[in-house]
């Protein structure tokens, strides 16, 4: 566990025996309309651990996320630890513990932010388990305690992310996707976020697919990682390596 | 000042009439943005429905469980069946989907059980209660039955899971399949509630007005009158709006003349369009980016 913690180290692992991928995609093709977007994406994420996609604007990250979820025109074969999902409806995806952190944040901004946590927990039966479950998720997010009873849609946008990935995480998940996280928050706060889900990713063992601008972040948190240029995967391999490579991140990262 | 009294409790008691089905259209309002002008009908039929078992022999009771769990059902099936597959359609066709639903029940209604009006029992006694001057027993536990349904809805829509998930879904579709709800069945969820609470308000409202395919055309529009006055976004709003309409209603028949009790119903949804298009308790949300 504590090697999974510590990404730099992993970082030089070889990839996962099959059997250990908790998310397997092959062929992944996805349209909006008539405009394709995605061209037959391979990636997988490994159990535990955290995968990430990154790329310029446009290049696809989004609709890779949406793909998984089936919340676009789909095509491929997507194995969640073993089993094809790829085809079911989103909610079944879901409730198979796929947690989304969707682009936008998709908060119920009319609703308090208690009962944004509470819906997050919706599909659960475990009831003895999630109350418990809150007190996880307010030390993590102090800032959320003190605003349970606030209507969501008044918190800044950092609160709201924080209340997106709180949301996901009352779900329990097996498997975390994370679109953007760091976007529009100040510096410190994406410090945080990510501490954050180093800390789940170690403790709880949520895999994670992590959808990215902000290379750095995501490259030191992130065992693997995928380019992604136009809907096709341009290169990929240990995220040490990419982050080392001055040349990669010269082209691709521009940083 | 004894006949306003009277008045404006009987005006309570209509109100009372409106504010359900103005629920109803509320209901179905912020999960589709559109007013489902069929809710009037199902009512009506639905009250057929209880009409026809009283008069199999089922007592009263029994066949109003019977007829708003049958409309409970019955709304849930015409979501599923017609107003699903045009869920996506331009609103002008869903617009039509749900006038032609109009004109389907209220034909078939015509067709199965006459135009003859008919009498409609009252569940309540006779003789006005506590020996009040003012206000008809029926009057009175119509109103009690109007204000037992909407706090069970409030509660309901407050206080569980399945209530904050069919809240959620009428928001945000997208968020609540992102945790696990199922949208499409809160949405037939929602019809199945709207349609049994018309069923309610049909029962109650059959026995002053006589029962016949055209009743709740009127009481519709008082409703959808309501409805915006309270803000047709708003499930508290759409209630009072209901009541203010029921005792404006009444008050305006009494004083100014029954010819103009309809326009009053119109004045206030001209009015409301015109001074405050988002009513009285529309909400506008407070929204951070």
């Amino acid at each position: 566990m504590s090697a999974l913690a510590d990404p730099v180290k992993n970082a030089g692992a070889p990839l996962p025996a099959p059997g250990d991928r908790l998310l397997q995609v092959r062929g992944l093709r996805a349209q909006y309309g008539p405009t394709k977007v995605l061209h037959g994406l391979d990636f997988d994420v490994a159990a535990r651990g955290i995968t990430t996609i990154l790329g310029a604007n446009g290049a696809g990250k989004t609709t890779t996320l949406r793909a998984v979820c089936n919340m676009v025109r789909t095509e491929g074969e997507i194995t969640l630890a073993g089993t094809r999902i790829d085809g079911l409806a989103t909610e079944n995806i879901v409730r198979r513990g796929v947690a989304h952190v969707p682009d936008g944040r998709g908060t119920f901004l009319n609703l308090s932010v208690e009962d944004n946590l509470r819906l997050g927990a919706y599909t659960r039966r475990d009831r003895d388990a999630v109350a418990p479950d809150y007190d996880r998720i307010y030390g993590y997010f102090p800032r959320l305690k003190e605003r349970c009873k606030q209507q969501a849609g008044t918190l800044s946008g950092g609160e709201q992310q924080m209340l997106a990935v709180s949301r996901a995480l009352m779900l329990r998940p097996r498997l975390l996707l994370l679109d953007e996280p760091s976007f529009g928050l100040a510096p410190k706060i994406v410090q945080h976020l990510f501490e954050i889900f180093r800390v789940i990713n170690a403790q709880d063992g949520i895999g994670m697919l992590l959808v990215e601008q902000n290379a750095s972040m995501a490259l030191k948190l992130a065992q693997h990682a995928y380019l992604l240029e136009t809907g096709r995967v341009v290169m990929s391999g240990p995220a040490e390596a990419i982050r080392n490579d001055e040349s990669v991140r010269r082209s691709y990262l521009g940083y | 000042m004894d006949q306003l009294i009277h008045q404006i409790l009987s005006g309570l008691a209509t109100g009372g009439i409106y504010a359900s089905v103005a629920l109803a259209l509320v209901m179905i309002y912020q999960a589709t943005h559109l007013v489902n002008f069929a809710q009037g009908e199902m009512a009506m039929f639905a009250t057929y429905l209880a009409w026809a078992l009283i008069q199999a022999g089922v007592p009263y009771w029994g066949a109003f469980a019977i007829t708003v769990l049958s409309a409970f059902v019955g709304g849930i099936v015409i979501e599923r069946v017609i107003v699903r597959p045009v869920e996506n359609a331009p609103i002008l066709a869903v617009v039509i989907v749900f006038i032609a639903l109009l004109v389907i029940f209220n034909s078939l209604a015509g067709w199965i059980f006459t135009y003859t009006i008919k009498p409609f029992p009252s569940p309540f006694p006779a003789q006005p209660l506590f020996g009040n001057s003012y206000v008809s027993s029926h009057e009175l536990g119509s109103m009690a039955i109007t204000l037992v349904v909407l706090l069970l809805l409030f509660v309901f829509f407050r206080f569980t899971p399945l209530g904050l998930a069919m809240r959620a879904a009428a928001q945000n579709p997208e968020s609540s399949r992102l945790v696990g709800i199922r949208v499409g069945w809160m949405l037939a969820l929602g019809w199945g509630l709207a349609a049994a609470i018309g069923a309610i308000a049909g029962m109650m409202v059959a026995p002053t007005v006589f029962l016949e395919p055209n009743m709740m055309g009127g009481i519709l529009l008082y409703a959808f009158a309501g409805a915006l006055l309270g803000g047709i976004d708003s499930p508290g709003g759409a209630v009072l709006g209901g009541f203010i309409v029921g005792v404006l209603e009444n008050v305006v028949g009494a004083y100014v003349g029954t010819e103009l009790k309809l326009t009053v119903a119109l004045i206030v949804i001209v009015g409301v369009l015109v001074v405050r298009p988002s009513g009285l308790f529309g909400k506008v949300h407070v929204t951070r980016v």
